[in-house]
């Protein structure tokens, strides 16, 4: 798209004008009140009446002047770090602390290039011990240790 | 005299053998966190906020304290010895620290960060100590439009000496305070943007968004590089300095800790900011400039005693007004919070223990940092051999179950990723994420006073201006954007960034 001049800045604005029109939409939902007695909805439509504004300046600058394109995501790390541990909060209170960590460990290892799958296994049964040692025996979470047939 | 009795409660509560413990483990995770490249003292500090529910506040805030300034003194180790900065704050010392490594000097290079530090870190808690009450007593007066207009000036300033595109942090700040007012409107009740999740309606917490811009967004940016860190191990021996080395440095030492000092009390100031502006005021006073970038002991002090000097006394603007500055000030507001602490000018006279307590640790933990450090630096180099292939999921971990402790739910857990995600594409956009953390913690009690405001002036936003206080911050807006729209002060200022970063 070469009428994007400045990429980083045309779509950080669209970025900023997308939270601004999702702040206005919904909360003018909200009652508004006047300055003297503001409703909920006064200061959240305000700022989102502001971020649209900043948001469209930022988008235009974008056409206009130039800048360098927005590096590409790399996905491994992005999937492997993040979805891991989004499956590690939804898994913890059935798997426990012991199999969730070895899960963690290993497939987050596998968001680098220099994975080894048997250094990503000592680590994940070493970090195991530690977990339980640090946050059930030493700060006393509230937390099951083994998958959920034995965590009574 | 006021301030000795204040500072003798101070002792009192800093040297009972728990805070004592406390300080220790604070000192030693920052130094850790400031050794390995990586992860930050924000990161960090939301890492380890769930673990400090159960404490006392005082413990809980000395704990804190002592992970962001252990972290200075970290930093500086792995600038010198690797070239690698561990903190940004430590960039500066690169240049001239790792030159003199290289030249054999490593011993002299650490002992004068580390002793440059410890002075620095005691004089500045002696200006926090003199400076924070008279100012709290000067806030107490502040009405909600001075508040209000003063959060302005404060979050305005805060994005003017970051670095970066002005209108890109400006555009952050405001999403920060709207999402810092996510969940129940304490005023009417109203559930704001919480759309239909249950766990929304008591907002969105602070770990999560630390830990994700901060912390998950880091950890991805790492692993997208390919390049692999060289680590450079040697003996380091003759931890001291000659006299010829300790007359040259010691008068750095002092421009660097006055110049910290004051540099930390700014908005956006801090550690980072006044360790760069050390070395560019050695390079300037210097007799032979050309000597800097080739092994300059002096500049290794100035910065070094300035970042120290910088992140103790950017605790006064917290202590005082209940203002962070920089993005740790941030986490330290969401600290008080969580036990119940409102961040502000009454803090000195409601919670004075805790008040004169953490003052006081500040320079207990810069004792401890040089007792400890000096004689345990072959340690911390050996951890600079473990791999970040290693590393990175074993800090996953301790995040991971940190947030889901926090409320038990695995909701806490999907909203950092989400941040986490959010903080990649800012990262990619270039949008500096420490502005949208201002915001998040100062947007409901910026709400808050906007609202007393008006309601006290009866609508009428002439208020902001009839008050003089008000009117004085808000001229300081104004005069702030002025000059920033000024092209030949902007462009002096993307070169001052450019020269810093280069």
């Amino acid at each position: 798209m070469s009428w994007i001049k400045g990429p980083k800045d045309f779509w950080s604005g669209m970025l900023f004008m997308a939270f601004g029109l999702i702040a206005v939409a919904v909360s003018s939902g909200y009652r508004m009140g006047i300055a003297a007695r503001m409703g909920p909805g006064y200061f959240p439509r305000g700022l989102g009446v502001l971020l649209l504004i900043l948001g469209a300046i930022i988008t235009l600058r974008g056409l206009r002047s130039k800048g360098e394109p927005v590096p590409a995501f790399v996905v491994r790390p992005l999937v492997f770090v993040l979805g891991t541990v989004i499956v590690f909060g939804l898994v913890i209170p059935w798997t426990g602390v012991v199999l969730g960590t070895l899960f963690l460990i290993f497939v987050a290892s596998f968001a680098s290039h220099e994975f080894r799958w048997k250094e990503a296994l000592v680590a994940g049964i070493l970090l195991a011990i530690a977990a339980v040692l640090v946050f059930i025996v030493g700060l006393k979470l509230q937390l099951p240790i083994w998958p959920w047939p034995w965590n009574q | 005299m006021d301030v000795f009795a204040h500072l003798a409660t101070g002792f009192g509560v800093a040297l009972t053998p728990i805070n004592l413990v406390y300080a220790l483990v604070g000192v030693l995770l920052g130094t850790l966190i400031g050794v390995l490249p990586g992860i930050g003292p924000v990161a960090t500090i939301a890492m380890l906020l769930p673990t400090t529910y159960a404490l006392p506040p005082v413990s809980a805030l000395i704990m804190l304290a002592g992970i962001y300034y252990g972290a200075q003194y970290g930093g500086s180790t792995t600038a010198i010895l690797v070239n690698m900065p561990g903190e940004t704050s430590s960039v500066v010392t690169c240049l001239d620290g790792h030159q003199m490594a290289l030249r054999g000097q490593a011993g002299a290079a650490l002992a004068t960060a580390a002793l440059g530090s410890f002075f620095a870190g005691c004089v500045a808690t002696v200006f926090v100590a003199a400076f924070s009450p008279p100012l709290s007593e000067f806030a107490l007066k502040f009405g909600p439009a001075e508040y209000f207009s003063l959060m302005v000036l404060g979050l305005l300033g805060a994005v003017i000496l970051a670095s970066g595109s002005l209108i890109k942090a400006i555009a952050m700040i405001i999403l920060g305070l709207l999402l810092g007012i996510v969940g129940t409107d304490v005023n009417s009740g109203a559930q704001r943007f919480v759309f239909g999740i249950p766990e929304l309606v008591d907002g969105i917490g602070i770990v999560g968004v630390a830990m994700g811009l901060f912390g998950f967004a880091e950890i991805v940016g790492n692993l997208e590089s390919k390049e692999k860190r060289h680590i450079v191990s040697g003996k380091v021996k003759g931890l001291w300095l000659t006299m010829a080395q300790f007359r040259a440095a010691w008068p750095a030492v002092l421009r660097g800790t006055g110049l910290g000092s004051i540099l930390g009390l700014l908005p956006g100031g801090g550690a980072m900011l006044s360790s760069f502006a050390s070395y560019t005021l050695e390079k300037k006073l210097a007799k032979d400039p050309s000597q800097f970038g080739k092994g300059a002991i002096q500049g290794v002090a100035g910065p070094e005693s300035a970042n120290n000097a910088g992140a103790q006394s950017s605790f006064i603007p917290l202590l005082t007004l209940g203002i962070p500055e920089n993005a740790v000030m941030a986490m330290m507001v969401g600290a008080m919070t969580i036990h119940n602490i409102q961040p502000g000018p009454q803090v000195v006279s409601s919670n004075p223990e805790l008040f004169w307590g953490l003052i006081t640790s500040m320079w207990i933990g810069n004792a401890m940092l040089v007792v400890l450090n000096l004689p345990m630096i072959g340690l911390w180099i050996k951890l600079l051999t473990v791999p970040y292939r290693l590393l990175y999921p074993a800090i996953l971990l301790f995040c991971a179950i940190g947030v889901y402790s926090v409320n038990n739910t695995s909701m806490d857990i999907t909203m950092t990723a989400v941040f986490g995600f959010l903080g990649v594409l800012f990262v990619k956009l270039e949008c500096e994420p420490a502005p949208l953390l201002l915001g998040f913690v100062l947007g409901p009690m910026m709400e808050e006073n906007l609202r007393r405001a008006l309601l006290l002036s009866r609508g009428d936003p002439m208020v902001f201006v009839e008050r003089p206080i008000s009117a004085v911050m808000l001229a300081g807006v104004v005069i702030l954007l002025l000059i920033m729209a000024l092209p030949n002060i902007r462009k002096k200022r993307d070169e001052a960034f450019q020269e810093e970063a280069a």
